[in-house]
């Protein structure tokens, strides 16, 4: 399966990534990919990754830019947005 | 409804006058300005940088205004979000919400206000300065923000 991801303020600044575009596995992915498990599969690239999306930083999470909570789903062709608690206003 | 996140800055007489004048009916109109400190945890803030995640955040602007109008017997609802560099007492949010009453526009306005401070995504970065030296840094989520939308879910 194939999904965009998209990472925001603080997470964006330290991790060096703005968006990219990932392909996962679809027999361990397809109908159980989750929100948690996502940040579980991109926090194994290094120990900056584990800090900043299963850390103390708290992170949301979006899919097609809607607030969901970890254990929503992810479906192929989906937009996911990791970022951290909104400060606008 | 209007909803715009734009950089330039805005002109809430003109937008207000504009909103006075779309409906005879109208008898109130209630509008909230946020902009930046010069201050923030008690250090000198020199500028303020807000970033946000283009087609979402006017979604979740737009959600949020529906939402009024769906609780609130209000007309309309004109939400404007700066994104980008900004300095002190630059502008940064305008929210007006027009009805026949009052009371109605006014509980409308700071709903949306609170709700804007804890769903829409924007993130702000502050440039603070002590002597000679800058620093940056990103503002943290405030619990009080969160007491405050929650108070909506209560009613």
């Amino acid at each position: 399966m194939k999904i965009k991801v998209f990472y925001f303020a603080r997470l964006k600044e330290t991790l060096k990534f703005s968006t990219e575009d990932l392909e996962l596995p679809d027999g361990e992915n397809a109908g159980t990919l989750t929100i948690l498990k996502l940040k579980a599969h991109l926090a194994k690239r290094s120990d900056v990754w584990q800090q900043m999306l299963l850390g103390k930083l708290k992170v949301r999470g979006a899919i097609n830019h809607e607030l969901v909570d970890d254990n929503a789903l992810i479906a192929d062709g989906d937009e996911v947005a990791f970022f951290p608690p909104v400060t606008g206003g | 409804m209007t909803i715009r996140v734009q950089t330039q800055d805005f002109d809430a007489g003109l937008e207000m006058s504009l909103l006075r004048n779309a409906r005879k009916d109208t008898g109130a109109i209630v509008s909230f300005i946020g902009q930046v400190r010069d201050i923030n945890e008690g250090d000198a803030v020199s500028l303020l940088t807000l970033e946000h995640y283009p087609g979402m955040t006017e979604k979740a602007l737009e959600a949020i205004a529906v939402q009024a109008k769906s609780r609130w017997d209000i007309f309309d609802a004109l939400i404007i979000h700066r994104v980008g560099t900004l300095k002190p007492s630059d502008q940064i949010v305008l929210v007006a919400v027009t009805g026949a009453h009052r009371g109605e526009a006014f509980k409308a306005c700071e709903f949306i206000m609170d709700y804007l401070k804890t769903e829409a995504p924007f993130w702000k970065k502050e440039v603070t300065r002590s002597g000679e030296s800058t620093t940056e840094r990103w503002i943290e989520a405030k619990v009080t923000d969160d007491e405050a939308r929650q108070r909506w879910t209560k009613l």
